[in-house]
């Protein structure tokens, strides 16, 4: 199924050629309306772009980074005149300033197409009642899924997070049968909907659409079991106007770009060199249709791969692997590169414990050291002693096989780990705290 | 014949064991006899108490990962080889013990063995063929 199914499987060449002479537009509107990129343009010698003649030729053009948004908050890096903007959504900011973004009309509109396209290809139809549990607000989750999923026709429950007793209480009451949310709410209400005790018959749900942070196929997995729905997964921030900027198709073998509104290329984090198709690196990308806020070559700091292999399901569109982690989630353990994510892949699917997990970061006599605590989730366990030492030893054997590294399975009580209603945040470091 | 046993789940951290012995004081439950089983990571406590369904239900409530099995209490005779005849009656009859532990019970001045085997059935038979009283339900209830 598709939302705009021409320019979705558009021969390559023609999508590149419109790319190419999108690419020169944004450049020369940069220039032309935004100091920032003015100056920057100007001192890498690319100016108003009009020289640029290959796609490739992106590469000549500065980077853009999480920090250029702050120097400029929050309305440093805007292209178009407030009178023409419509929208102003924000990120949480945790990390200092929030990171702003601003939309026209027509950035709402092509927004809007993207977010579509990800529905339709996870499986939405104008038949489907869809309840959004994001965090409604500044966040650009929610109302970007609200206004993909009214154009596609679906019905929209503005849920919010929150009041898991509510949410289920809808998923009933409304036969909702699609589900918005980050992996690790969908998980946590997926659970409360076991806990519940109704049977998966009395709920119409059979998709879900989850985003805002990365999905091991393993939780996937679990979510799908927990709930007997079938679910895709997508991409996007902020910096970039918001999710759909990637998404699954029905094949979920990487996620496709909006290619004819983004273009992506992967770089090596540390050299800023280009990688070849394939490689491992950071994930680059430079908006093409939008007015408010264009963005050159943003670093986005999370770590794929791209490939422009012709995909079983129609779609022309380059596709990312799924994250392995974002440079700034990265842990660096005793020397060694560490995502939560590759944590994750180990811990979900374990029998008898919880899927929530924390890391506890230590530095014990200038050594770091690592600690996953996981919850004992299944009583059973008590009476067979020599499993319940198995399952830790398993857990450890597995962890060390994955990491590198000597992990520490700490169990704890059922329902004592944080629990999250936005995106998760799981490691505690107090690798910089004084020693207790 | 067997009496019903709580294995809790004790997390290795400071206040861990209270946290369970304060659900039980709140209930008015009252322990008979305990063991723990013990890494350097957690700890696995058996409990023999006078209300056991009631502190399962406590310490659920309490978040507390537990657990009910149903065990034999033997009483034994209080003199070198009580133990040994009850062990060897089920060592003949091909039943292995997994784990086991003593306590004396003041109310009726007996010693008693609790046991875990695999087959409660048929051990409680054998035992009983053997001439060994064992412990019911309503003898945890006394007071």
């Amino acid at each position: 199924m598709f939302f705009q199914k021409e320019i979705e499987t558009m021969p390559r060449k023609e999508l590149e050629a419109l790319q190419l002479a999108k690419l020169k537009e944004t450049v020369a509107y940069c220039y032309n309306k935004v100091p920032f990129y003015h100056q920057k343009l100007t001192e890498a010698g690319v100016g108003d772009g009009s020289r640029i003649r290959q796609l490739s030729d992106v590469q000549y053009i500065p980077f853009t980074t999480k920090e250029d948004f702050r120097n400029n908050y929050p309305f440093g890096l805007n292209a178009a005149p407030m009178k023409d903007i419509v929208r102003i959504h924000a990120s949480s900011g945790t990390t200092g300033k929030p990171t702003v973004g601003v939309y026209t009309k027509k950035d709402i509109d092509v927004w809007s197409d993207c977010v579509a396209r990800v529905a339709v290809a996870g499986g939405v139809t104008d038949e489907d009642i869809i309840q959004i549990s994001f965090g409604y607000g500044l966040f650009t989750g929610a109302l970007g899924l609200h206004f993909g999923l009214e154009k596609i026709g679906a019905t929209v429950i503005p849920a919010s997070s929150g009041n898991t007793e509510k949410q289920m209480m809808m998923f009933r009451d409304f036969g909702v049968t699609g589900l918005v949310a980050t992996p690790s709410y969908a998980l946590y209400l997926s659970e409360a909907v076991k806990e519940a005790g109704y049977p998966l018959s009395d709920y119409s749900l059979r998709l879900g659409i989850l985003g805002s942070e990365p999905c091991t196929p393993e939780m996937r997995a679990q979510i799908e079991a927990n709930l007997g729905i079938y679910v895709s997964d997508n991409y996007g921030m902020t910096e970039l106007g918001g999710p759909g900027v990637s998404g699954d198709c029905p094949e979920r073998d990487g996620m496709h770009f909006a290619e004819d509104h983004f273009l992506p290329e992967i770089i090596d984090s540390a050299t800023g060199e280009r990688l070849r198709e394939g490689g491992k690196g950071e994930l680059v990308v430079t908006t093409l249709s939008r007015q408010g806020m264009p963005v050159l070559r943003y670093r986005t700091k999370d770590i794929t791969s791209i490939t422009y292999e012709p995909c079983p399901c129609g779609r022309t569109h380059a596709r990312m692997s799924k994250t392995a982690g974002r440079t700034d989630d990265m842990m660096i353990i005793k020397g060694v590169n560490v995502f939560p994510t590759q944590i994750e892949s180990v811990l979900v699917g374990m029998p008898y414990i919880g899927p929530h997990y924390q890391i506890v970061l230590r530095r014990v006599n200038f050594r770091d050291t690592l600690e996953i605590r996981v919850e004992l989730a299944d009583a059973e366990l008590l009476e067979r002693y020599q499993e319940l030492q198995e399952l830790q030893r398993s857990m450890h054997d597995r962890l060390k096989s994955v990491l590198g590294l000597e992990a520490k399975v700490t169990l704890v009580q059922p329902k004592t780990l944080e629990r999250f209603q936005g995106k998760a945040k799981r490691i505690l470091d107090l690798r910089n705290e004084p020693q207790a | 014949m067997t009496i019903q046993q709580l294995s809790v789940f004790v997390e290795n951290k400071h206040g861990g064991m209270a946290e369970i012995t304060e659900i039980l004081k709140n209930q008015d439950i009252n322990i008979r006899a305990l063991s723990i089983a013990d890494t350097t990571d957690y700890g696995i406590l058996r409990l023999i108490v006078d209300r056991p369904e009631a502190a399962v239900e406590a310490l659920k409530d309490g978040g507390i990962t537990v657990t009910l099995t149903d065990v034999i209490a033997v009483e034994l005779p209080d003199r070198p080889g009580g133990l040994h005849e009850a062990v060897t009656a089920l060592t003949k009859a091909d039943i292995s013990i997994e784990y086991m532990y003593a306590f004396l019970c003041q109310l009726r001045g007996r010693a008693y063995v609790v046991l875990r085997v695999g087959d409660n059935d048929r051990a409680a038979g054998v035992l009983q063929n053997s001439g060994f009283r064992q412990m019911v339900t309503s003898d945890l209830c006394e007071t």
